[in-house]
């Protein structure tokens, strides 16, 4: 009951983002129908017009979920604790680096290897997302000024160990990984035509499950929920504030840093010098925002940006501005942010019907 | 949930209404249906004999309706003027007219007696201050019936007393005021009619004047009600909580407790009586370690806690009802359930190796809510955020009184509570204190001190002026320690 009431105002949000974005399609002189089909597309593969079927479509867009999800998870953790995380995307690039150092330097069997590369990835970014934390506690620096600006000692960090530590030969990527470090599945690529999908769904489901557990369900969660609703009542309770935002910056930051391990040991096989932040970060702040910080909510929103992400390229072949789906996705989060005012909407219509029923009852 | 289950009422203009009812009778409900932030499911309005229809808090201005609420909506980092004036600010061109805006201010705090500070920030200005802020915002906004509710609940004594005479000049002067309270004496002084509520309906409306507290109590209780405290005379055991040459300073740094000695007994009630603002909250502070303490040492059980932090001093045996339970005492955004496991939640029979164990988390929460009586529509897991301000007390006292600590420093457990809940809290504070347990009393009420303490120390300025046994002092002599005029060795 109460959670049918929350899911209310993001699937409100929603349709009416898909509504603008139809009517921004609508006024370029395009058909609406067309963006409708290709999202379609990119949901399920089935292509409408020459009614064909390409699973690769389908493959495509959970590998853009993945990510996502995880920074989602990363970006609610902190919030379910009254912190807001603006790291993610920081996080995320340490905990690549940190992939990239134990795929590449300690040798290890199959399975083994790659367990490794993805704990690493989790405790890089879980230290790096400790910093904000450990300052926010030791000297009340907001976490936010903070986490923005270890993006981008993350970004050159990651640019210059790319080039010097890991001595790339191009200057654009680390060698490959062994393949005992990757979470590469030819099998699940071949199911799908081809796409990128890989062993990385797996981790990922794994950390829902987990976020899950740890906020509702442990002493933990319990202790870390008092602290974000009310500092002071947890410190008369006998809780201890400063580190559980320490504490919970790193678990934030764990599953940022998850994130940059599924891209790199997922993806691509190998560490990549970028020229600047791709974005993750500030999807996983949307994610977390529509999907009401809750996991299910967070799956469910990371689908929905995963798809707009993976339809991109399809609109665009349809001759629909591809940044159609970026005005989708930042309306959805408008709508979601007026929370209050679709809550007074909805509110209102209920009252316009509400007089006619009591009448009926009274006689 | 019903909260108004087919209520009339009727006000007289030029009249104090008094609205009496216990916590959750539906008295706040129904002056959110007036003040327009509650929709009525049936029924109607009349004002000045015309139905009105109220769909938000708009409406109700431009009907001529005020509401001072319990909890103050006031901008803190804004003067007392630019409060006043917020919303409807006289202008020049495109500019706030600050001098017109202060000149208007000053002339209605003339008019009505309501003496503020134009000038001074609202962070900056006492409680009672804050509150006659409001009524001028109402002034204002020329209204004409002015609903107050629960105003005194936040005030110290002296400053309820001023209110109430804020309010028959109000009357004086040609406006009518609705008075929401549970405080029968109040209504005795200050109210013409009283109208009772009980779990959402109308039990009655009687003359104040030649209606007793007790039959009022009555109606609103539905039972008879003891205003006498019973108790047995204390037996005192040994000390079991003592404060020793006490100095801490407050948030902003200041000495708040100079030099404060005290000694709790087992089995005893210390009241700790003074004037809101000398020491009570330092004091309180330093004992439960949510303060530094500057110099001196806080002995439990015999045992130097000083430097012990919140959790362990818990542990030895402490427990806290804090004055403030929006603050300190619960989480509102979490269950009640889970607010009443706050202290526990971390060890069994509430968790088992870190994992919770909600099943027994529950059945804690609905033996307390059976025991003392808290009003909340979905059991454990009504949001706390939702229940009125009497029943959140209630669970606060609840979930203390059940840990039974063997040192408890109660403050103001009683404030925003009607009769029948705070004769039951009295009661189970006395029944703890005859299990042997020691108890600090903290309370700005005079008669609350002198009902329950067996002794009575008195905070003035930061320091202890006096310790006097209760049995054998007055409210007199007890003003003249909380004054500093007069000063009495123990």
């Amino acid at each position: 009951m109460l959670g049918r009431r929350a899911a209310l105002v993001p699937a409100l949000a929603i349709l009416l983002g898909f509504a603008l974005g139809a009517l921004v399609v609508a006024m370029t002189g395009r058909s609406p129908a067309d963006m409708f089909a290709a999202l379609l597309q990119g949901l399920s593969g089935v292509n409408l017009a020459a009614r064909s079927f390409n699973p690769r479509y389908p493959g495509e867009f959970l590998v853009q979920a993945m990510p996502i999800m995880l920074t989602g998870l990363s970006v609610g953790f902190a919030f379910r604790t009254g912190l807001f995380n603006i790291g993610a995307e920081g996080q995320l690039m340490v905990g690549s680096l940190a992939a990239v150092a134990v795929g590449l330097w300690v040798p290890a069997p199959t399975v083994v290897h790659v367990a490794l590369v993805l704990l690493a990835a989790m405790a890089a970014g879980g230290l790096w997302g400790a910093i904000p934390g450990w300052l926010k506690a030791r000297f009340n620096v907001h976490e936010v000024v903070v986490s923005i600006m270890l993006n981008y000692v993350a970004l050159h960090l990651n640019n210059w160990a790319v080039v010097d530590l890991f001595h790339s030969v191009d200057h654009v990527k680390t060698p490959i990984l062994p393949a005992t470090a990757l979470l590469r599945s030819p099998a699940l690529s071949a199911l799908t035509n081809g796409s990128r999908l890989n062993w990385g769904f797996v981790p990922v489901v794994l950390s829902l499950l987990l976020y899950w557990f740890v906020i509702e369900r442990t002493t933990f969660g319990f202790g870390l929920r008092a602290v974000g609703f009310n500092r002071e009542c947890a410190r008369y309770a006998g809780m201890k504030v400063n580190r559980s935002i320490v504490a919970s910056m790193f678990v934030s930051g764990a599953f940022a840093g998850l994130a940059g391990a599924v891209i790199t040991v997922g993806i691509f096989g190998f560490g990549r010098a970028i020229p600047a932040a791709e974005g993750y970060g500030f999807d996983g702040i949307a994610v977390a925002l529509v999907g009401g910080n809750t996991a299910v909510g967070v799956f469910l929103s990371g689908l929905l940006f995963g798809l707009l992400k993976a339809a991109q390229p399809l609109m665009q072949s349809q001759g629909i501005p591809k940044e159609i789906a970026s005005i989708i996705q930042a309306s959805i989060v408008l709508f979601v942010a007026m929370k209050l005012g679709i809550e007074y909407l909805v509110g209102r219509l209920r009252a316009g019907d509400a007089p006619a029923a009591p009448e009926e009852a009274g006689t | 949930m019903l909260a108004n289950d087919r209520v009339s009422l009727q006000v007289e203009q030029g009249s104090v209404h008094a609205l009496l009812g216990e916590n959750g009778a539906g008295k706040s409900t129904l002056m959110g249906v007036l003040f327009g932030l509650v929709p009525p499911d049936s029924g109607a309005i009349w004002v000045h004999g015309r139905e009105v229809r109220i769909a938000d808090p708009n409406d109700a201005t431009a009907l001529g309706i005020g509401m001072v609420h319990q909890h103050f909506k006031l901008v803190h980092n804004f003067t007392v003027t630019e409060n006043i004036v917020l919303g409807r600010e006289p202008t020049v061109g495109p500019t706030v007219d600050r001098r017109r805006a202060a000149e208007r201010v000053r002339e209605l705090s003339r008019a009505y007696g309501l003496a503020v500070d134009p000038e001074a920030r609202i962070e900056d200005i006492s409680v009672g201050m804050q509150q006659r802020v409001e009524i001028l915002k109402m002034l204002y906004r020329d209204a004409d019936i002015l609903i107050f509710d629960e105003p005194t609940a936040v005030l110290t004594p002296q400053e309820a007393q001023e209110l109430l005479a804020i309010m028959r000049r109000l009357v004086a002067e040609g406006k009518t005021v609705v008075f929401i309270t549970h405080k029968l004496r109040e209504i005795k002084a200050v109210a013409d009619t009283c109208t009772v509520l009980r779990r959402g309906r109308v039990v009655g409306t009687v003359p104040a004047a030649t209606t007793s507290e007790a039959a009022m109590a009555e109606m609103m209780v539905g039972r008879v009600v003891s205003f006498h405290v019973d108790k047995a005379p204390a037996r005192p055991g040994e000390v079991v909580l003592a404060v020793e040459h006490l100095h801490v300073r407050n948030p902003r740094g200041l000495v708040g407790v100079k030099d404060v000695s005290l000694e709790v007994r087992a089995g005893e009630v210390l009241g700790l009586c003074g004037i809101d603002g000398n020491g009570q909250a330092e004091l309180v502070r330093g004992i439960t370690g949510l303060s530094r303490v500057e110099a001196g040492r806080v002995l439990l059980k015999g045992r130097d806690v000083t430097a012990l932090p919140v959790k362990e001093r818990n542990a030895l045996g402490l427990g806290h009802i804090p004055e403030d339970r929006h603050r300190h005492g619960l989480v509102l955004d979490m269950h009640l359930d889970e607010n009443l496991v706050i202290h526990a939640y971390d060890r069994p029979p509430f968790s088992h190796a870190g994992i919770l164990d909600f099943p027994a988390i529950r059945r804690h929460a609905a033996r307390l809510i059976g025991d003392f009586d808290v009003r909340c529509g979905q059991g454990g897991a009504t949001p706390t955020r939702s229940m009125s301000g009497g029943n959140q007390q209630k669970a606060v006292v609840a979930r203390e009184i059940d840990r039974s600590p063997d040192v408890l420093v109660v403050v103001q457990p009683t404030r925003g509570l009607d009769v029948g809940a705070i004769e039951h809290i009295h009661r189970r504070i006395l029944a703890e204190r005859d299990r042997g347990k020691a108890i600090l009393l903290v309370s700005l009420e005079l008669e609350e001190i002198l009902d329950l303490s067996d002794r009575v120390a008195v905070l003035c300025g930061g320091e202890v002026t006096g310790t006097v046994e209760a049995a054998r002092t007055s409210e007199n002599e007890l003003g003249l320690l909380m004054s500093g005029a007069a000063r009495k060795a123990s």
